[in-house]
């Protein structure tokens, strides 16, 4: 038995308590620590990484034994490769985010502590395969991110806590309740077995069989459980929360926040959603298609309406988003064991995991660069507050571009190979839905640009004429991320090599 | 061994009559060790307990034959739980009304009075003792609030005793009727609760008497829309006396509700069960509702009480072991948590800013000034609104999961109660400790007295005991669950037909 999971946990964790021990005068040694145990935790997660067998689909690392023996509770984990590479992300972006944060001066010990609790708890949720200790930690992410917004957030950030707090609630609670129901009916919370039992039917029967409504209660556990994810990640009508969430945020926590807590989501519907309700989301697929159609059409048209840099970016994280709901939707469609239409389901799949991972490195890169202006503008961030300051600071300008077209999905940089994956896998399964998509594809574009314009070209606005730009300090800063960005958009099978079982086993799954 | 804790409490109150009155020092010392006395002796004796499953008998012995009542006490893993909750409630209220100056002896004398009282309740297996106990609460209680509380007491403590009184006179009624119908059929009058327990008495009989008895319990558990004393009482007394009230007296209503209502007229529960699970959603969802809107921070958390006591009763409305086991846990987490927040706005805030209007406490920042009280209370509140890792999550679960086999839908509107419970909760802290609102001027010539060492012993305990059942619920879960499933369990009556059916 190993315990690497728990001690990767742990580690953030523990740090935590002795940063917030610390006290607020000794800044520096609380940034420091807190910058050490993130990186202890990177380096954790890489040497899992290198011990990770990627030929294999199944789950490794394992944890378990039991923990409340009479409600079925087992403290649970495991990673596959879909866990080990959404962990990788967080422990890439935790010490990034850290590092923004450098000039954070009010109660530094709290900050960083939360930020490193933030850390233990998606370390937990991406680990834990139980259904009671992966709820644990799903909410005890939570708090410290309200926290990080209510305390140290922008003028606003009172209402757009709470508004994020209820929200999530929302879907907690209607999560808990679906899966309490799950539990009487199978005496489970454990998601291996629940998706084992789903794959025979045995699961809807049960739950017809002991809680009655026999047709329709199914369809409305799946639908409690659906919330809960759709609020995260979130899907259109469920977004409302974002934007301000995301505005208001401090610029690192937000790097946070898009870079892996959406991601919580979006891993909460392929570990979970995808192969315990796959009866039910084929009855509903095409409503739930034209959700993430929805989603992502109408999240790029509202990031083009917008004024404000992050409220711009939050609404393009939705967007991303969506292009991995989509292919998850499409992945769970055609039941057959038709070979070719395995092919597509996986490059879906595989393209949505490749997602995932662009996705929480690029838009935290650039909210980063976002945290990086602020700085220097004193908070000022509208888009039309700036102007032609690609002379004054051209590394700045041409570090963010890349990020941006990342973001756009040129060829050669990360953002391209997961978007292609998936327009391949979608086209054959669904053609209209990929179709209508391309939309958000080209409004993404339009809006990206119209951001490259005016900020950084046309003329000078004479105010920023001594906007200095980035030090050597901040370009190490941002060179990971940006070293990262080229080697996986030339290289993909860097991600890919590791998730190609996992997926491949996934689709095994949805095929009955 | 278990019953010393009433005979130490008592001795305590006798202890502390004799000593001189301006000496107040030495009473709450003696208070805090008679507590500390008492709680070790519930802890040991829990221990020693070999079966919870069973009722152990400790002592019992005749007390007036003419009517069979006995002295009687006895003890199985329901009232284990709740005598370490009893023990663990007294001692955190003493720590926070470490301040108290005026009367101090005679206010820890009527303290430890209630609490002998309740730990009295907690272990009587004969009706009648149990009985006289539960109105032996209503005396200090009133004390309590009348002397030393604050806002309207008198009217709190006056309306506290005559809703008690009220509770207790259905509940008399019922149980004289039941005596009755018990000496024809068992041939010898009786109150032994075990004896009670076997009698089947007639289904027209249960029909009335049932609500009668239960109603009556369900008075002190704050059932809506019976609950109106909880807000107000809660409100009006001393610190120790809300963590008191909503920390083991509530409990004592819910207990009468399984210990006896149920116990005894298992046909009666069946009758009304729908009934009740409906009221108790209400009192859920309104106690929640009312909550989020009130200005003075102490009538939040008063009416959290109300909300969260309707899992108490959702889980007893149930009839199945989890529903059951869950009713019981949720007893001790919101004895525990409940008397957290009280401590926390009546002894952290409350004595120290003499304010607890919210328009007030906005322009304070209590989060900058007293930060252990603001971390206490957003722990305390997270542990409120039930989220993983602390006991409310645990109890509320199993009540959940008990009753959606049986209310689906009810099941879901209660959701409803929970999602108000975080948005009263997070509306308390971010208006109590951490708001926005450009602060008044301070006065540099009053600061807050800091946190005192006593208070930040109580809060340590309790949010321990609340962390260690939340990750841990196995230690008490292994003494509530043999009472509902091990075969000689009282309540076997009340469980095997539940299932049939």
């Amino acid at each position: 038995m190993n315990h690497w999971l728990t001690i990767l946990t742990l580690v953030p964790f523990l740090g935590g308590i002795i940063v917030a021990g610390l006290g607020a005068e000794r800044k520096k040694l609380v940034r420091g620590l807190a910058l050490a145990f993130s990186l202890v935790a990177l380096g954790g997660a890489l040497c899992m990484w290198l011990h990770f067998d990627a030929k294999s689909g199944e789950l490794q690392f394992v944890e378990k034994f039991d923990w409340v023996k009479s409600l079925g509770i087992q403290y649970f984990l495991g990673v596959d490769g879909l866990g080990l590479l959404i962990v990788m992300l967080t422990a890439i972006v935790t010490p990034l985010a850290i590092l923004a944060s450098w000039s954070v001066d009010d109660r530094p010990h709290v900050y960083h502590a939360l930020i490193l609790w933030l850390q233990a708890g998606l370390f937990g949720t991406f680990t834990a395969l139980n259904f009671f200790h992966w709820f644990l930690f799903w909410e005890l992410g939570l708090i410290p991110a309200f926290f990080l917004i209510k305390l140290w957030g922008g003028p606003k950030r009172g209402p757009a806590a709470t508004q994020f707090f209820i929200y999530t609630m929302v879907g907690s609670v209607t999560l808990l309740l679906s899966f309490l129901a799950i539990r009487l009916a199978t005496g489970s919370f454990d998601f291996i077995e629940l998706a084992k039992m789903a794959k025979t039917g045995e699961l809807t029967a049960k739950l017809g069989d002991v809680l009655g409504w026999k047709s329709h209660i199914g369809m409305i556990v799946f639908f409690g459980a659906f919330l809960g994810f759709a609020v995260k990640v979130p899907v259109i009508p469920f977004h409302t929360w974002l934007p301000a969430a995301y505005a208001e945020a401090p610029s690192p926590v937000t790097m946070l926040l898009t870079g892996v807590m959406s991601k919580m989501g979006v891993y909460g519907f392929l570990r979970i959603l995808l192969p315990i309700f796959p009866d039910q989301i084929r009855q509903v697929l095409t409503p739930l298609l034209w959700l993430a159609v929805a989603t992502i059409v109408l999240s790029a048209c509202a990031a083009f309406a917008q004024r404000d840099l992050k409220r711009m970016l939050a609404y393009s994280s939705i967007n991303h988003l969506g292009y991995c709901l989509l292919a998850l939707f499409a992945a769970a469609s055609v039941a057959t064991g038709v070979t070719a239409s395995d092919l597509q389901k996986a490059a879906a799949l595989d393209g949505a995991l490749l997602q995932m991972f662009n996705h929480g490195l690029t838009a935290s890169a650039l909210f980063l660069f976002v945290a990086l202006l602020e700085r220097r503008t004193g908070g000022l961030r509208g888009l039309d507050d700036f102007g032609g300051i690609r002379k004054v600071v051209p590394v700045f300008t041409g570090l963010m571009g890349i990020a941006l077209f990342s973001s756009l999905g040129l060829p050669g940089l990360n953002g391209f190979v997961g978007e292609f994956l998936i327009f391949k896998g979608v086209f054959p399964l669904v053609p209209w839905a990929a179709a209508v998509s391309t939309i958000g594809l080209l409004v993404t574009a339009i809006f990206l640009l119209t951001l490259i314009q005016r900020v950084f070209c046309g003329p000078l606005n004479e105010r920023w004429a001594q906007l200095p730009d980035l030090t050597t300090a901040e370009r190490f800063l941002v060179l990971p991320s940006i070293a990262l960005m080229f080697v996986l958009g030339i290289w993909p099978q860097l991600v890919l090599g590791f998730t190609d079982a996992t997926v491949m086993k996934l689709v095994q799954q949805l095929n009955f | 061994m278990l019953a010393w804790t009433i005979y130490i409490s008592f001795i305590g109150v006798l202890v502390l009559m004799l000593l001189p009155r301006d000496n107040a020092r030495a009473a709450r010392i003696v208070a805090l060790l008679t507590a500390i006395a008492g709680c070790v002796v519930a802890f040991v004796g829990a221990m020693q307990q070999s079966n919870p499953g069973e009722v152990t008998t400790i002592v019992k012995a005749d007390w007036i034959p003419s009517i069979g009542a006995k002295y009687f006490l006895a003890a199985d893993g329901i009232s284990l739980v709740l005598v370490v909750l009893t023990g663990l409630a007294a001692i955190a209220g003493i720590l926070f009304s470490w301040n108290i100056e005026k009367r101090t002896k005679e206010f820890f004398a009527f303290y430890l009075a209630l609490i002998g009282a309740v730990y009295g309740v907690f272990l009587s297996f004969d009706v009648l003792l149990l009985f006289m106990f539960y109105e032996l609460t209503i005396i200090p209680k009133y004390f309590l609030i009348a002397r030393w509380g604050s806002t309207r007491k008198e009217y709190g403590a006056m309306k506290l005793a005559i809703y008690s009184f009220v509770g207790s006179h259905l509940v008399l009624i019922g149980l004289i009727a039941a005596w009755v119908v018990a000496r024809s059929q068992l041939g010898h009058a009786s109150l032994d609760l075990i004896e009670l327990s076997q009698v089947s008495f007639p289904i027209a009989f249960q029909h009335w008497v049932f609500p009668l008895v239960f109603v009556g319990f369900a008075i002190l558990a704050g059932m809506w829309p019976f609950h109106t004393w909880a807000p107000t009482g809660h409100v009006a007394a001393p610190t120790a006396g809300s963590m008191l009230l909503a920390g083991v007296v509530m409990k004592l209503g819910a207990y009468g509700c399984l210990r006896v209502a149920m116990l005894m007229f298992p046909e009666g529960v069946r009758m009304w069960q729908g009934e009740i699970a409906c009221l108790a959603v209400a009192g859920i969802v309104y106690g929640a509702g009312v909550a989020l809107v009130q200005r003075d921070f102490k009538f939040v958390i008063g009416y959290s009480s109300v909300s969260h006591m309707g899992f108490v009763l959702l889980g007893l409305a149930t009839l199945n072991t989890i529903g059951l086991d869950g009713a019981v846990l949720q007893m001790f987490s919101h004895g525990i948590i409940a008397g957290l927040l009280f401590a926390v706005v009546g002894r952290m805030v409350y004595d120290r800013t003499h304010t607890r209007d919210f328009n007030d406490l906005e322009t304070m920042q209590l989060g900058k000034q007293l930060p252990f009280a603001g971390v206490t209370f957003v722990i305390a509140g997270i542990a409120s609104m039930g989220l993983p890792g602390f006991s409310g999550f645990i109890a509320e679960l199993q009540v959940l999961m008990g009753a959606w086999t049986v209310f689906p839908k009810l099941t879901i509107l209660s959701g409803v109660g929970i999602l108000i419970g975080v948005a009263y909760t997070l509306r308390a802290v971010q208006k109590g400790f951490y708001s926005d609102a450009p602060p008044a001027p301070a006065d540099h010539d009053h600061p807050l007295e800091p946190i005192s060492l006593p208070e930040r012993f109580g809060a340590v305990m309790l949010i321990a005991a609340s962390l260690i059942i939340g990750l841990f619920p196995s230690l008490l879960m292994n003494w509530i669950e043999p009472c509902f499933t091990s075969p000689l369990s009282m309540f076997g009556r009340l469980l095997a037909k539940g299932v049939a059916q």
